[in-house]
């Protein structure tokens, strides 16, 4: 990069390429701009306004997401006139909807009497299912702002839970359409889009229909881009905060794409996933069953000791010395009797390559065969 | 994979056969609706089905079951004589051109049609098509490969590639889409009969002494062992007596199931060891109790040849253990005392030592992000993209093929064709599926997805029961009336146990790689009694 293509923000020189926005520019060199509707990998909607910027020379701010840096450009992203515009936009946000996160003056009075309104739409006491995982939130906090100055907005829509992973829940929405590009722009379901007008805009799927009706697979990818509590898993909602589970990242195991994924683990119970992003090859994309269908790792008939088949066809638990000793015992017989390749072994495409390879090594040192096969063919 | 996933989206054009992928590699289908929707790439698919991907595709080729070869052979006949091939590539990198040229030449648009269905207008087109690519993809799966002539498709696909100069560049290759988590790893790990780790064949007397030095024991067969189709049948004569199968349903997965499982019945001894009790467990003689993939460390490797690491999140239930465990503590008590293991990664640098294309991966070196194979030292930094420049062999060779039809032909008696597969909320043989309650809601039970034109015929509503049934024999299931279904083909997922799909497929195997013929059987449907 030659010395040309600099741009200033907050007085730091920031090398950029040509094309690059002054959020990207910023983003390399950690200088956090905040935004609600930039989703990564999607083109700039502009849509929410937060990440607005103040560039000397300009008559308005800039939303950075979408600005191209330019030669020289002097930019300031905490300035008291960008400050003062993400406040109001904050202000606005937050009386739209049930933002009951307790972000608001400490006046009992109009507290109580929110709270009870959001728990007659939402049957819950509790506050606000995102809370602790909210970027409103995070920025309501980070601007010291509150709700209350606007009149509260009522929402029209009822909440949808007609399927059995996503709740849909309009009356938290904030319209960044963050949702609507992760459907159409990164998994490209084409599944939901704006509809309606005005107020009465809503996030519709098939002429405004429940998701269980429409083109929607349930990849959850709206779910993990929605930066409030309008999209969340179904059995996560309010069962799990944040705070309470701890993240390991592994490797899916369902089919050979190896989505990275978190699982996140409450009590000992795996009881959420989500995609880990930026990292290849899924870039926080997951499927249905890479998201939802984890229930097996704590399905109550999962084998838990070993078990012997009984003379009458029926089995009995054993203790791992019993049944392994039986098992080798048996092998030794078929291999000093038989011939090793009376014996085969099916290894699994299921299981780790540590798995694999002590398996195979198994057969061919231990029972000295190659009868050994797993079911790549089927 | 010889390209990674997101090349695909570097991609001019891409060609998918026999890959229902928007159901069966949803994230993976998104690289290549995002290449076709926001980058102007243009999609050929050659499915039997309508599917859902079909949505997104500039043309749709239906081919006749197992009619692969003869479409590609037709590709190639156009793209040969109209010149649009690539000289070059052809002249420096391949061999074996006029030998492929000679048994192309007959595979004329016009004979073509006569065998796989496919207006002959529609070869020319997608033939002109995929030779204008800059770069050109191809993405298959096990459409292409469970046929009597899986090989011969396989080869096919990779001759157009070459034919094209497809190989070795961004946004080109031929690419299998691997089905199961770590198919590519039990592959590389030597979970086959006739090779160890890294491809290295158990025949070359070389080979053997090095795994005979690293393991410390002699008298290592050099003889290829028996594919898992070749087991089914010596179980049956008997010639096989002990069967140890590792997180596997064959009871469910395999072909022509009656058979199967009588075959299972003759073995003297039958291991098991899973996280459920599936339909083979419960023919086991002793069942092990496994940790799945959320309990323990280690690694996968995925269909772009990456290895990733698995880590453990949470404790196995009851005295469920690590599959290595199990297997090692089986040889310790065998009397096989040497290398004992403490942990995955103790077994990893192990693999790394005897697995030339492994050498230079560590657990620390991906920790944050996988590596692609090959990877022959820690300074290496993987390999995304195979063949770039030369083939491991040097030149790439064309192969002449010729059409072979598939083992079973639709007659009187059996009048429709059956095509098995997947549906994107089930999984293979459903025992992890299923356990999750919103995925029985979307998709809980079998069916027979069937044209309303045949299902017209057949005198048959949407959702009536009927009885499916092959010459090996019979399921119930519920017609599902569809327009993803072409007349005179159904089609049923294989998941469903209690509706098992294997019941009626048949056994009948490419010679070379074993695969069953899963994609086309004959069948009959009837109203169930």
């Amino acid at each position: 990069m030659d010395n040309g293509n600099m741009i200033i923000i907050n007085g730091n020189e920031i090398p950029f390429e040509p094309g690059e926005t002054i959020l990207q520019a910023a983003q390399r060199k950690s200088i956090e701009i905040p935004t609600l509707c930039y989703l990564k990998g999607a083109s700039p909607t502009g849509e929410c306004r937060m990440c607005v910027v103040e560039v000397e020379g300009a008559r308005n701010l800039v939303a950075s997401c979408a600005a191209p840096a330019g030669k020289g450009m002097v930019v300031h992203t905490e300035s008291p006139r960008v400050v003062e515009a993400r406040r109001l936009l904050l202000k606005l946000l937050l009386s739209s909807g049930n933002h009951n996160c307790a972000v608001r003056k400490s006046d009992d009075q109009d507290w109580t009497g929110f709270q009870l309104s959001v728990q007659k739409e939402d049957s819950s006491a509790e506050l606000c299912p995102a809370w602790g995982d909210c970027k409103l939130q995070n920025l309501a906090y980070q601007y010291q702002v509150t709700g209350e100055q606007f009149p509260r907005t009522e929402t029209p829509y009822p909440m949808e839970t007609v399927n059995p992973f996503i709740v849909r829940d309009f009356s938290r929405c904030i319209k960044c359409g963050r949702c609507v590009q992760a459907c159409c722009d990164i998994q490209v379901n084409d599944a939901i889009s704006f509809g309606y007008r005005g107020s009465n805009t809503k996030v519709i799927a098939a002429g405004d229909r429940p998701l269980k009706d429409s083109d929607c697979v349930f990849c959850g990818e709206c779910v993990q881009a929605c930066p409030v509590a309008t999209l969340m898993e179904k059995d996560a909602r309010y069962r799990i905060r944040p705070w309470e589970t701890e993240k390991v990242r592994t490797t899916c195991s369902y089919c050979g794409v190896g989505c990275q994924l978190n699982l996140h683990v409450k009590e000992g119970e795996v009881v959420q996933v989500t995609g880990v992003e930026e990292i290849a090859p899924n870039y926080g994309s997951l499927c249905v069953k890479g998201r939802f269908g984890f229930n097996f790792i704590n399905a109550p008939d999962r084998l838990k000791s070993p078990m012997i088949k009984k003379e009458d066809g029926t089995f009995r638990e054993a203790s791992w010395d019993e049944a392994l000793d039986l098992v080798a015992e048996k092998f030794k017989a078929v291999r000093d009797d038989h011939g090793p390749d009376a014996f085969g072994l099916l290894t699994s495409a299921r299981v780790t390559n540590e798995e694999n390879y002590i398996a195979q090594k198994f057969a061919r040192a231990v029972m000295k065969t190659n009868n050994v096969d797993h079911c790549a063919r089927l | 994979m010889t390209n990674t996933i997101a090349d695909i989206e570097e991609a001019d054009v891409i060609l998918i056969t026999g890959s229902n992928t928007t159901e069966n590699h949803p994230v993976l289908s998104s690289f290549v609706k995002r290449a076709v929707k926001f980058r102007g790439a243009k999609l050929i698919l050659v499915d039997p089905r309508r599917i859902k991907i079909a949505a997104y595709a500039h043309q749709w080729l239906r081919q006749n079951l197992g009619a692969d070869v003869a479409w590609i052979n037709g590709m190639m006949n156009v793209i040969i004589e109209e010149d649009l091939y690539d000289k070059t590539f052809v002249a420096e990198r391949t061999e074996g051109f006029e030998e492929m040229k000679k048994v192309v030449e007959k595979f004329t648009p016009e004979y073509v049609e006569g065998i796989s269905g496919i207006p002959a207008q529609q070869i020319i087109d997608a033939a002109r098509m995929y030779a204008a690519a800059e770069k050109g993809t191809i993405l298959y799966c096990m459409g292409i490969t469970q046929h009597i002539t899986g090989t011969d498709n396989v080869k096919s696909l990779a001759n157009l590639a070459m034919l094209c100069g497809n190989m070795g560049i961004r946004g080109g290759g031929v690419n299998p889409l691997r089905g199961q988590n770590n198919v590519q790893g039990a592959c590389d790990m030597g979970g086959l009969p006739n090779v160890f780790t890294a491809y290295q064949p158990v025949n070359n007397p070389d080979a053997v002494k090095k795994m005979e030095q690293n393991w410390g024991v002699s008298g290592i067969s050099d003889k290829v062992g028996l594919k898992v189709t070749e087991m089914i049948p010596k179980a049956h004569s008997g010639e096989l007596k002990a069967l140890y199968i590792i997180g596997e349903n064959p009871l469910v997965s395999d072909p022509d199931l009656n058979h199967a499982e009588a075959s299972f019945k003759h073995l003297d001894f039958l291991v098991v060891q899973d996280i459920f009790m599936t339909e083979t467990a419960q023919l086991a003689d002793v069942v092990l109790p496994s940790a799945c993939f959320a309990e323990k460390e280690g690694t996968f490797s995925n269909t772009e040849r990456r290895v990733q690491r698995v880590r453990k999140a949470v404790e196995p239930p009851g005295e469920a253990k690590d599959d290595w465990w199990i297997t090692w503590e089986i040889a310790r008590r065998m009397g096989h005392e040497t290398d004992q293991y403490t942990d995955s990664q103790k077994i990893f640098e192990e693999i790394r030592k005897v697995t030339p294309s492994y050498a230079g991966i560590t657990y620390e070196r991906i920790e944050v992000e996988g590596l692609h194979w090959p990877c022959p030292t820690t300074e290496h930094p993987g390999t995304p993209i195979l063949h770039i420049g030369q083939f491991p062999k040097g030149r790439g060779t064309f192969h002449a093929i010729d059409y072979i039809q598939p083992a079973e032909q639709t007659d009187d008696e059996y009048p429709l064709y059956l095509t098995t597969g997947r549906v994107l909320y089930q999984y293979h043989t459903g025992t992890m599926t299923r356990k999750t309650q919103g995925l029985n809601e979307r998709e809980g039970e079998s069916f027979v997805e069937i044209t309303p034109r045949d299902a017209d015929r057949l005198k048959i509503e949407d959702g009536a029961m009927v009885e499916i049934s092959s010459r090996r024999g019979a399921i119930q299931a519920r017609i599902k009336i569809s327009d993803k279904a072409v007349d005179g083909t159904v089609f049923i997922p294989f998941h469903f146990a209690e509706a098992a799909a294997n019941r009626l497929t048949n056994a009948a195997l490419d010679p070379v790689s074993g695969i069953p013929e899963y994609k086309v059987c004959a069948v009959k449907v009837s109203a169930a009694a």
